[in-house]
């Protein structure tokens, strides 16, 4: 059946995309390197050294992109003084040049036209996709309200864009980074502290005594400043307690492993705090000095003990209490780490209070080794006019659900454009810049319908992801290689500003968003908003307040200030948390008025009915995402994902290392494509695992295209948070198809 | 002077940060590289081991790869570090037979290459390029000779192995276990 | 269970997953150089045993093929450098440890050798032959009268010839299915061995053909007791030298190995030989060409097989 929003190749207008001949190595070789001399001793450090930060994933490393003479970018290497990488960039933030040359990036404005009954782009200079655009939403916000126009972000040109819906009249501005990510960890801490752990996040790895992780795979997820210092405490001697069902790299540097059953994680936190307590093992002076809810917190507990526990989550009693007293030992040098991607099972706020609990018991936040207190500059906004106030926003489409959802909800927005019976507020219009939903975001119908049912969809992006092929309007960022860009301001230990600044001149007909917010905003009437002409003129208004310039940043790319409150709790100080009362909500009243348990108790999830095994993913450490699965440098790394089988259950399937097998979930989906298995023992023997980002399904994409599997396509069954809209996703249970003839490969 | 290197295991996570290094520092072509990360899976689930370890060129001390070469293109450089000089190499191979770690590879444009150690950096006093990126800073390159040096510091104090020591070669990299 | 991988996606072309950087043309050159150096060895120590007017095919025939052999040969290797216009760089050092510059050397000495021999019986076996100048036929007398001279040296190099297409793999320590002692005098006695086949096909002398036939069952002998100890070194050997002999005893090289080699290129064609020894009708060159080519896919599987095998660690 035809829709209005037909699918597109972007292969079929000729973008340089080829068949897929030969391996991936013989399309390597010759790949488009810079010329070399042949001598062994060539020096590489001539040339230029631009200041950047690294946008391949959003840990935001400083950095130095280096040009040679001939205008090709050699390398690109860490800033010595960003605390957020001392200097070394991880594998991705290295081969981040593999985006600048990319072949099969976007490299000019496409429209959608039906040329003889057929959806087709056609290219398109700048002001005609920009006009096409501006009329596009004048027309939305006529019709049905500016609200109506909606934005989907991730990575730094997402600023521009709210800026432009803000200015527009509207706040429905989502990221997969909340209900696919950290919403529920965010959610938990802020409930229980007053406040979440941020991004970078403030845990005192560094200089902890013990790291408990639940889950977090650190080393494989590569955000820089935590692997550097996880491999600090290594040897330093922390002691290092990792939860997983898999053996992941970090739980084979740690001195407890606990492997545990997958979705049981809340018995075994419920099991420590009962041991924490009840053995009198809690920090109890800070307890008593800063935490309510106590005694609530210790008659909910009492029955949760480690042998309770040992039926649910299959780890002995005895390790659970070894760790328990490990971690009580180094308290409050230690950090209970609240994860990052949290939306595992549904229960995910609540299993981030369990952990929020925990830090709370041993007195990390405010401690030495612990949590500690961020600090960052505050640059204020390039001076415009004050937005408009919406009538409604992504609140209103909720009808009470997700009562504690702090930022929008993904999922709901994307509700919120399918058009139904007494609907009050729709939305007709989608930008979507640097996120690839097709592969982020799970309930596919779902996204489908909401595609199919709007005015305008536009994507801006620098590759053509599968969600380009659904745009109206595609419009080519240029890489972050060749922009500037918003000064990065995270806080953290230390009060840092960042520059990024282009390396070269964009490649193609390719823009910087900040360019393209600009002509969308001034041909919508809102030029006032964007009163410069060039974005160095913000930047360096910008770095003035803060007593820098652009020109002192162009220099030195990152600038430390000194800071300005304490790290940690000041002994003797009579600290006040963020949360109303000023102290840790152990029993939330929060939770409780909104109808939900005020301390956590324990889901009982679904297992695995025979024959089938749990999906769990995660990260390599040499991509991210989608992002860079067509990224050349790193596919030569890691070339597709593989799914790992405990050697038992391949034994009982007959699966041999390396061969191809599809995947089939519990409700009949089939994987778009085989993937290679992997027989180790670093899975157990209920689940298997791959690694997220991998099966494109978009041909353009030379490098990635039907390269192993799309863990999203099997993710149907979603697990929703109640508290806050977070899309649980690892309720999801395959099977193996070895027969290929069972199954044709479809592109 | 004698360069070596040490490579903590129970630091490396694996990440192979710096075979990407190398390969836009040194410009190795796509498709192939100069060191590479291995990862040994030992045990039973869940009693499991795992070693990774980032390899690359031993600079032996008694490197055949050396000895084999018919016209000298492969050599020793001050501080041991073994280079081939490309317009000496014909490409004959014997070099690559003769390297028990694999190490070598033959470049498209004829001659075989290998890790230099970072030769043009470390003369300039800067550390090899997959040494001063990696995350973990798990790797120690330095001169053996130096007892000051951080690199003897670590043997010192540590337990460590080389690869294959049986092939004879004297390797110059060290794994920290 | 044990599990092994590059997570760095290492695959290198003829690297990995297993060395194969020597192709066809390395053992082509081994083949031709045994077969080279067997015939060169006969000629020789015939004549130095003065057997020359007997052996007339051994002596004189045969070594005119020899010079084409040599320059084949190396031809073959130059096909296998991968740098091909620095080939000049070979002569321009020496380096005694190296095998490969070594085995250039010895065919620099050698081929120039055989030249001189044939060229010394050119007339003898094609009396049409005209020298033209002067000075060439006086250095064919020359070259006549001090043969013996030649043959001495000829003999020698004849068999460091042979022995060098061994050593050039046995060299390499980093492969243990080359690294023993043993596959010097293997490719000797093999060169050898493929060279009597090919003298038994060219001689149309029956009693030059009996001597040959008898040599060869001898050298087969020799071969067959060879490989015996081959393998049984190997499986006294390490953990990397027992993976090796398993490549032959129940590995991926075991049918074509003992059905190619070990029956149809030694034991069968010894068989006919002994048959034909007793009087039995048998077409000659049957036994010799399975020899020849049994040592041709000899040196094909050593090379191949020996590059897959490696140390480990
Ligand atoms: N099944 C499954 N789903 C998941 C996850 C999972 O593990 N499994 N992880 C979840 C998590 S934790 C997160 S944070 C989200 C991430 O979800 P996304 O944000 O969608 O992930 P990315 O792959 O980073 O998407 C990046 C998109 O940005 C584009 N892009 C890259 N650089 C630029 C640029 O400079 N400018 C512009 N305009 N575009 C750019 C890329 O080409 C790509 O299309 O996914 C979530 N979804
Ligand atoms: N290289 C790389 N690094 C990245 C990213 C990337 O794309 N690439 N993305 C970044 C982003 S946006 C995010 S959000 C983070 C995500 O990184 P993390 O927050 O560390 O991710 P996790 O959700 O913990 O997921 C992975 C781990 O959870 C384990 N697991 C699966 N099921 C269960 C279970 O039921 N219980 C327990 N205890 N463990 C389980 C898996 O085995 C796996 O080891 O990574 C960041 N870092
Ligand atoms: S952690 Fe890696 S990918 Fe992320 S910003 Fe830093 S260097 Fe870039
Ligand atoms: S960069 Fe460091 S941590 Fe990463 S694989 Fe290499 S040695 Fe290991
Ligand atoms: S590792 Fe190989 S290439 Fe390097 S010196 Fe030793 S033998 Fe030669
Ligand atoms: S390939 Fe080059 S470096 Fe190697 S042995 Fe031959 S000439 Fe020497
Ligand atoms: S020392 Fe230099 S050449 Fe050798 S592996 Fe490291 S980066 Fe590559
Ligand atoms: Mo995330």
């Amino acid at each position: 059946m035809r829709t209005r929003r037909d699918f597109i190749k972007i292969c079929s207008l000729s973008l340089g995309a080829t068949a897929l001949t030969g391996g991936v190595i013989n399309r390597l070789v010759g790949a488009n390197v810079p010329e070399t001399s042949s001598s062994t001793l060539r020096p590489l450090t001539g040339g230029r050294r631009v200041p950047t930060y690294c946008e391949v994933c959003f840990w935001k490393c400083a950095g130095w992109s280096h040009v040679l003479e001939n205008g090709q970018i050699q390398k690109i290497t860490g800033n010595m003084n960003d605390p957020q990488c001392k200097g070394r960039l991880c594998p991705r933030g290295t081969g981040g040049v593999g985006m600048f040359t990319d072949p099969d990036r976007l490299k000019t404005p496409l429209i959608r036209v039906t040329k003889n009954g057929e959806q087709t782009y056609r290219q398109a200079s700048w002001n005609e996709a920009l006009d096409f655009i501006a009329a596009k939403m004048k027309a939305i916000a006529e019709k049905h309200g500016p609200e109506s126009m909606a934005l989907f972000n991730h990575g730094s040109s997402g600023k521009y864009f709210t800026h432009l819906l803000n200015a527009f009249g509207s706040n429905n501005v989502a990221a997969p980074s909340f209900a696919q990510c950290r919403g529920p960890r965010d959610t938990g801490f802020e409930l229980t502290f007053g406040e979440s752990v941020s991004s970078p996040e403030v845990t005192d790895i560094r200089d902890t005594r013990c790291l408990v992780l639940i889950g977090s795979h650190i080393g494989e997820n590569m955000h820089n400043g935590q692997v550097q210092e996880m491999s600090e405490a290594i040897d330093r001697g922390a002691v290092i307690i990792t939860v997983d069902p898999r053996l992941s790299t970090a739980a084979s540097k740690s001195k407890y492993w606990l492997p545990i059953k997958p979705s049981t994680d809340l018995a075994l936190l419920l099991a420590w705090i009962h041991v924490l307590i009840y053995d009198g093992l809690y920090n109890k002076e800070y307890v008593e000095k800063y935490a309510e809810g106590f005694n609530e917190l210790k008659e909910h507990v009492k029955n949760y003990t480690p042998e309770w526990a040992y039926g649910i989550t299959t780890l002995k009693p005895e390790l659970v209490r070894l760790t328990a007293r490990e971690m009580a030992n180094a308290a409050p040098s230690a950090i209970i780490h609240p994860g990052r991607h949290t939306s595992w099972y549904g229960d995910d706020v609540q299993r981030s209070r369990a952990i929020a609990i925990l830090n709370a018991l041993l007195g990390t936040w405010g401690n030495r080794g612990g949590i500690f207190f961020k600090e960052g500059i505050k640059i204020p906004d390039f001076p415009h006019p004050a937005y408009p106030k919406p009538s409604w926003s992504w609140q209103d489409t909720l009808n009470g659900r997700y009562p504690l959802a702090k930022e929008a909800v993904t999922n709901t927005i994307i509700e919120a454009s399918i058009p139904g019976e007494g609907k009050e507020h729709i939305i007709k219009g989608w930008i979507v810049s640097g996120t690839n939903l097709i592969v982020s975001i799970p309930l596919k119908d779902q996204l489908m319908k909401a595609m199919q049912s709007l005015d305008l969809l536009v994507v801006v992006d620098t590759m053509p992801m599968e969600i380009t092929g659904y745009a109206d309007v595609v419009l080519p960022e240029c890489t972050y290689l060749e922009r500037y860009d918003d000064l990065r301001t995270t806080a953290h230990r230390e009060p840092t500003i960042a520059l990024r600044m282009p390396a070269v001149e964009p490649l193609y007909d390719t823009k910087p968003a900040w360019w393209i917010s600009k002509q969308i905003g001034e041909r919508l009437g809102l030029g006032s908003y964007y009163n410069y002409k060039d974005f160095r003129e913000v930047l360096d208004w910008q770095l003035k307040q803060a007593g820098s310039s652009l020109k002192e940043m162009e220099q030195i790319g990152l600038k430390k200030f000194d800071r300005k409150t304490p790290v940690y709790i000041l002994p003797g100080s009579d600290y006040k948390f963020k949360t109303e009362s000023g102290k840790i909500q152990l029993y939330s009243h929060e939770l409780e008025a909104a109808g939900f348990d005020p301390m956590p108790k324990l889901t009982l999830h679904p297992q695995p009915e025979e024959g089938f095994y749990r999906l769990i993913y995660g990260r390599a450490p040499m991509h991210t995402f989608s992002r860079t699965a067509n990224n050349r440098n790193l596919v030569a790394l890691m070339p597709e994902n593989s799914v790992w089988i405990n050697p038992q259950v391949a034994e009982l399937w007959g699966l041999k290392k390396d061969q191809y097998i599809w995947l089939k979930n519990q409700s009949g989906v089939i994987s778009n494509f085989s993937v290679k298995v992997r027989i180790t023992e670093r899975i157990r023997w209920d689940s298997v695992y791959i690694v997220h980002g991998f099966g494109h399904h978009h041909k353009p994409l030379t490098y990635a295209f039907g390269r192993g599997v799309n863990d999203t396509e099997l993710i149907s069954n979603v697990m929703v948070d109640p508290v806050m809209g977070g899309t649980g996703m690892r309720g999801n249970f395959v099977t193996f198809i070895k027969d290929k003839s069972k199954k044709e490969v479809k592109s | 002077m004698r360069y070596g290197m040490a490579i903590d295991t129970r630091k490396c996570v694996g990440c192979s940060d710096c075979v990407v290094a190398c390969q836009t520092e040194n410009n190795v072509p796509l498709g192939f590289c100069r060191d590479w990360v291995v990862e040994v899976v030992d045990g039973t689930y869940p009693n499991v081991s795992i070693e990774l370890r980032s390899e690359r060129c031993n600079h032996c001390a008694n490197s055949p790869c050396v000895r084999c070469c018919p016209t000298g293109a492969s050599h020793f450089e001050d501080g041991g570090i073994v280079l081939v000089e490309h317009s000496k190499c014909i490409g004959c191979g014997a070099c690559i037979e003769a390297c028990p770690y694999d190490a070598r590879y033959s470049h498209p444009d004829g001659y075989v290459d290998k890790c230099t150690f970072c030769i043009h950096r470390v003369r300039e006093g800067n550390n090899p390029a997959c040494v001063s990126v990696c995350p973990t800073s798990c790797m120690y390159f330095g001169d053996l000779d130096d007892q000051n040096s951080k690199i003897v510091n670590v043997l010192k104090n540590r337990k460590f192995k080389s690869l294959a020591p049986e092939a004879g070669t004297k390797p110059q990299i060290f794994y920290l276990v | 269970m044990r599990e092994e991988l590059f997570v760095s996606g290492r695959n290198i072309p003829n690297i990995d997953p297993y060395l194969n950087i020597w192709h066809w043309q390395i053992p082509i050159y081994l083949f031709l150089g045994g077969v080279a150096a067997g015939i060169l060895f006969f000629s020789g120590i015939f004549t130095i045993l003065g057997k020359d007017h007997k052996m007339r095919t051994t002596v004189k025939v045969a070594p005119l093929l020899v010079p084409f052999l040599l320059v084949f040969g190396l031809f073959m290797l130059f096909l296998d450098l991968k740098h091909k216009l620095y080939f000049w760089q070979l002569y321009t050092t020496i380096r005694l440890e190296s095998p490969m510059g070594w085995g250039a050397w010895v065919l620099m000495i050698i081929t120039p050798i055989s030249i001189l021999w044939s060229a010394s019986y050119v007339r003898e076996i094609f009396p049409g032959w005209d020298w033209k100048f002067d000075i060439l036929k006086t250095f064919e007398s020359w070259l006549i009268k001090y043969r013996l001279w030649i043959a001495w040296p000829m003999t020698i190099y004849a068999v460091i010839l042979g022995i060098y297409t061994g050593i050039l793999l046995s060299a390499f320590n980093a492969r243990p299915l080359w690294n023993t002692s043993i596959l010097g005098p293997l490719f000797l006695v093999s060169g050898m061995s493929t060279a009597a086949a090919l003298i038994i096909m060219l001689s149309k002398d029956h009693k030059e053909r009996k001597i040959m036939g008898r040599i060869d069952i001898l050298l087969i002998l020799i071969e067959l007791f060879f490989i015996v100890h081959l393998l049984m070194g190997f499986l006294a050997g390490s953990e990397a030298q027992i993976n090796a002999a398993s490549l032959f005893l129940g590995g991926k090289f075991t049918a074509p190995f003992f059905t190619f080699v070990v029956f149809l290129g030694l034991i069968f064609p010894a068989i006919l030989e002994i048959f034909e020894l007793k009087g039995f009708k048998v077409p000659v060159y049957i036994p010799a060409i399975l020899v020849l080519l049994g040592g041709l896919i000899f040196r094909f599987i050593i090379v191949e097989a020996g590059q897959i095998t490696r140390f480990l660690y």
